[in-house]
């Protein structure tokens, strides 16, 4: 039977890294260049994977869809990160940030590895500021810090809205020190397309060069996958428009676990949905949260004057205003978790007392803020966050409220990795938000960054050489054998076939199909009746997606349409997995919230009796199930609770 | 909305492009300018047609993908925005737009409004950092910085390479680029060690990209997208001069 062994080492948990560290197997540095390694992807985890790699001696190939490595989406992230520096002499530690991860992540991480990160979250801050980063300071020079959601203390560092800029590109810039000193071989535009194996280990990747539509092999001693999250199976989301799923997918129907695919989070303050024409959802930054105040009219009356547009949110007095966040939960208020605030903002919607023209909306709100401290200080936190509000709704927040409602922002779930961020594949690794690993059910604000660098610089970089220790006798080698040679095959008929089909309709329309499915079965309330219905939705967009589709112009050149159809491809089969995953975790956790499993005061209930696992998938051929495997969660530093932000 | 729109049309770097002419109806003006293209993709896509190609990936103004000439402006006409936050309630109903792609010998296009912007990472992989490997920083608060600096610092670091500066330019410069990466390293403790030899490096290497010289005229600065400031041009050659006089 397969099973699934995280590998956690030995000691209490405050000891087990050091522990690994001590007794993990090295690579020489004469032998470190003669050992390749393929990095996918340049965000935080890419990128700060790649430097760090190649300045230890390795010999990096890093790919990235884009024009540059520089726009990996990790740049998109606007309110900071977190570490446990203790800076505000607040009462921080590392334990206390690897208990509020644990018990924001709703009791389904993994302990150690979320305890290794909150250890390593100092580095990272030591690391970024020797870079250059230039995060926000106080008067007296040293560094300033912010709250985020889920958390007591103040341990978000920043620079103004643009934390994740300006992190990517420090990690970019020790990047492109490595590519002129011939560590790194760069390859901008260059789709990795599948996985090749050979002996049972990840060898190398077939990719498709995006200007000339090329089919290229390259070959290495491991495989990073540093590829992002899946959020764009549902659409509309937060996520970059060519953020996919096809690298991992891929790896995944070459062996690799899918760990937890239903766990998703939606972010609860984006800019509402506006037409059918949308292409994407534009996120209004948590640290939002800190000042502005959320509510909705306390009486149905008033919404729908509101939302008629007889009155606007001034006319509505104090009292006629519902705080329901500070109402619900008095000791997080406005900042309680990330999945707590959207559940909160569905149900007041839901029950009729949402505003903006759809009623799907909620205001947030800086009237009081602006008058404790003043417009030039919120503008000074917030401004560039206001300017691109201003843009989008052409509306001024100083003036009136924000309009918010949640949408999909982050895949806590991912390819499935043990202690040292390997996949079930041998050689084949993933970091960042593309692996499972670190948030259970719901990341805390400011912890993706924190946990992308993590992997990057501090983790990843010890880790890979347990396993290429062993390698060090396996010279470089061509990629003319039979192994690329079925791979490449594999993906050339597989974009033939996309292109050959020579339907009506074009790339989008079925993906809005399968995004508004999971949306509506597979989102924020997910039921046993729902989640059914979407499995056999899927498949029927999945039918006529391989019979109707259109891709204009020529296989083997710059084709955009075609590059977006083999992502849909990959993701019309992940959506199904995820309503799976989620149908078969019959408890609610996190992000995954089952109403048939909620408190009488609509709070997720946990199953911990049945359900204090981490679901790793494997696939088993395009015509059976895939199969689910187990790796219980063991709480040893951490007691189980419910959780309580009242 | 109805629009009428001239887009420029090239299928690949060495065939000569031209302009085309499209017409779109029922565009509301809560679009943003990158889905009013999306919906004449998808009409050409019905017509099997190949749609326009253009960079673009967040659609939220930080990733610096997206760029092309809106009725003369790089970015079109709004402030400190990139293509992807314009919206087309700043067009009237029935209006002509013309669309073209960044135009600078170091951007050649590679088809329709798609460019090729390597040059600027080659900018950035010559000097365009500080050479700090993994694991050797000290804590983060040994060195105090001027808030004052840390502020001006992140304000030249804002930066998305996008371009726009040099398509604005008439020479074709890149000034306003290299000078925001400048700054931003030099006004830090951190990054005065290496100033001058970057300095030095990082014009050497713009001129031999192709880029024109800077002749102050200011246009990068009224159509950059982060609000970068000329300012930091002053600081360029201030680091410039000083790299040469030290020798």
């Amino acid at each position: 039977m397969t099973t699934l062994d995280s590998r956690i080492p030995e000691g209490s948990i405050d000891k087990k890294w050091s522990n690994f560290k001590s007794s993990q197997k090295l690579v020489n540095p004469a032998n470190k260049r003669k050992l390749d390694i393929i990095v996918v992807g340049t965000g935080l985890a890419g990128a700060s994977a790649a430097a760090s790699l190649a300045e230890m001696g390795f010999k990096v190939k890093s790919f990235c869809y884009q024009d540059s490595p520089r726009r990996a989406h990790s740049i998109a992230a606007q309110g900071g990160i977190n570490a446990a520096k203790n800076y505000p002499n607040d009462g921080d530690s590392i334990y206390r940030l690897f208990f509020d991860t644990v018990k924001g992540g709703d009791y389904r991480s993994r302990e150690a590895n979320v305890y290794r990160l909150a250890e390593v979250s100092n580095n990272i801050i030591d690391q970024c500021v020797a870079q250059g980063v230039p995060f926000a300071r106080e008067y007296g020079g040293t560094l300033a810090n912010r709250s985020f959601g889920g958390a007591q203390v103040s341990r978000t560092f920043y620079a103004k809205g643009q934390t994740g800029q300006q992190l990517l590109l420090g990690a970019y810039q020790a990047q492109s020190r490595q590519i002129k000193l011939g560590n790194i071989e760069m390859n901008s535009r260059m789709e990795m397309l599948n996985l090749v194996i050979i002996d049972g280990k990840a060898r190398g990747i077939i990719a498709r060069d995006v200007i000339t539509g090329e089919i290229k092999r390259y070959s290495a001693h491991a495989v990073v996958l540093a590829t992002g999250g899946y959020g764009n199976v549902f659409f509309l989301s937060t996520m970059a428009m060519g953020a996919n799923v096809t690298a991992a997918w891929q790896s995944h129907k070459k062996g690799a676990a899918f760990g937890n695919p239903c766990y998703v989070q939606i972010h609860p303050t984006c800019i509402p949905v506006h037409g059918e024409f949308q292409s994407k959802l534009t996120l209004m930054s948590e640290s939002l949260r800190n000042d502005g105040r959320i509510w909705v009219p306390k009486e149905k009356e008033d919404a729908e004057k509101i939302r008629k547009g007889e009155i606007t949110a001034a006319d509505l007095p104090e009292e006629k205003r519902d705080y329901y966040l500070e109402r619900r939960y008095p000791a997080f208020g406005n900042l309680v978790p990330r999945d707590v605030a959207s559940r909160a903002a569905k149900e007041r919607c839901d029950a009729g007392y949402g505003v903006g023209p759809t009623g799907l909306a909620v205001f947030l709100d800086f009237e009081d803020a602006i008058n404790r401290l003043g417009k030039d200080a919120i503008e000074a936190k917030y401004g560039n966050l206001f300017q691109m509000y201003e843009k989008i709704v052409d509306d001024n927040p100083y003036e009136t409220p924000m309009m918010i409602y949640p949408a999909i922002h982050y895949a806590m779930g991912g390819l499935w990795v043990d202690y040292e961020l390997q996949t079930t594949i041998p050689g084949l690794f993933a970091a960042g938000e593309a692996n499972f690993s670190d948030h259970g059910a719901n990341r805390l604000g400011a912890s993706a960054l924190m946990q992308g660098l993590a992997d990057g610089y501090f983790v990843l970089p010890y880790t890979i050489q347990n396993y290429l220790s062993d390698e060090i006798n396996t010279p470089r080698f061509s990629t003319d054998t039979q192994e690329f040679e079925e791979a490449e095959k594999e993906t050339v008929g597989k974009l033939e076939k996309l292109f050959n089909i020579k339907g009506q309709k074009s790339v989008d329309t079925f993906h809005k199909k399968l995004g508004k499915i999971m949306w509506e079965y597979v989102g924020m309330a997910r039921t046993k009746e729902g989640l059914n219905k979407a499995i056999d939705l899927i498949k029927e967009v999945r039918e006529d997606f391989y019979k109707d589709l259109r891709i204009p112009g020529e296989m083997n050149d710059l084709n955009p349409e075609l590059q977006k159809a083999v992502r849909l491809a990959d993701f019309l089969e992940l959506g199904e997995l995820m309503a799976r995953d989620a149908l078969h975790r019959e408890e609610s956790c996190g992000g995954h919230f089952r109403e048939e499993y909620q408190t009488k005061e609509g709070e997720a209930l946990r199953n911990d009796t049945d359900f204090t696992y981490v679901a790793g998938w494997f696939f088993k051929g395009e015509d059976s199930d895939p199969e689910v495997v187990k790796e219980p969660l063991n709480f040893e530093a951490i007691e189980l609770k419910q959780r309580n932000y009242k | 909305m109805e629009l009428y729109l001239k887009i420029w049309r090239q299928k690949n770097a060495t065939e000569k492009g031209r302009f085309i002419d499209y017409t779109l109806q029922d565009v509301s003006p809560d679009s943003s300018f990158l889905e009013m293209l999306d919906i004449l993709n998808e009409m050409l896509i019905v017509k099997g047609e190949e749609p326009v190609v253009f960079d673009h990936d967040c659609r939220e103004g930080i990733c610096g993908s997206c760029g092309m000439y809106i009725n003369g402006r790089p970015h079109g006409p709004d402030e400190l925005i990139s293509a992807c936050q314009l919206h087309m309630r700043k067009f009237s109903d029935g209006e002509t737009i013309v669309i073209e792609p960044w135009r600078a010998r170091a951007f050649p296009v590679i088809k329709d409004l798609m460019v090729d912007r390597t040059a600027f990472d080659e900018i950035i992989q010559e000097s365009g950092y500080i050479s700090v490997n993994t694991g050797n920083a000290p804590d983060a608060n040994a060195i105090p910085v001027k808030k004052e600096s840390a502020d001006l610092s992140m304000d030249a670091a804002a930066c998305i390479g996008c371009g726009a500066c040099v398509a604005a330019c008439k020479n074709a410069s890149a000034m306003l680029f290299v000078s925001a990466k400048i700054s931003h390293l030099a006004l830090l403790p951190q990054g005065k060690v290496e100033a001058k030899e970057r300095a030095n490096a990082i014009v050497a290497k713009m001129d031999a990209l192709g880029f024109g010289n800077c002749t102050n005229t200011g246009a990068c600065e009224a159509e950059c997208p982060k609000g970068i400031k000329l300012t930091n041009i002053s600081r360029l050659n201030r680091e410039y001069y000083k790299s040469i006089l030290a020798g």
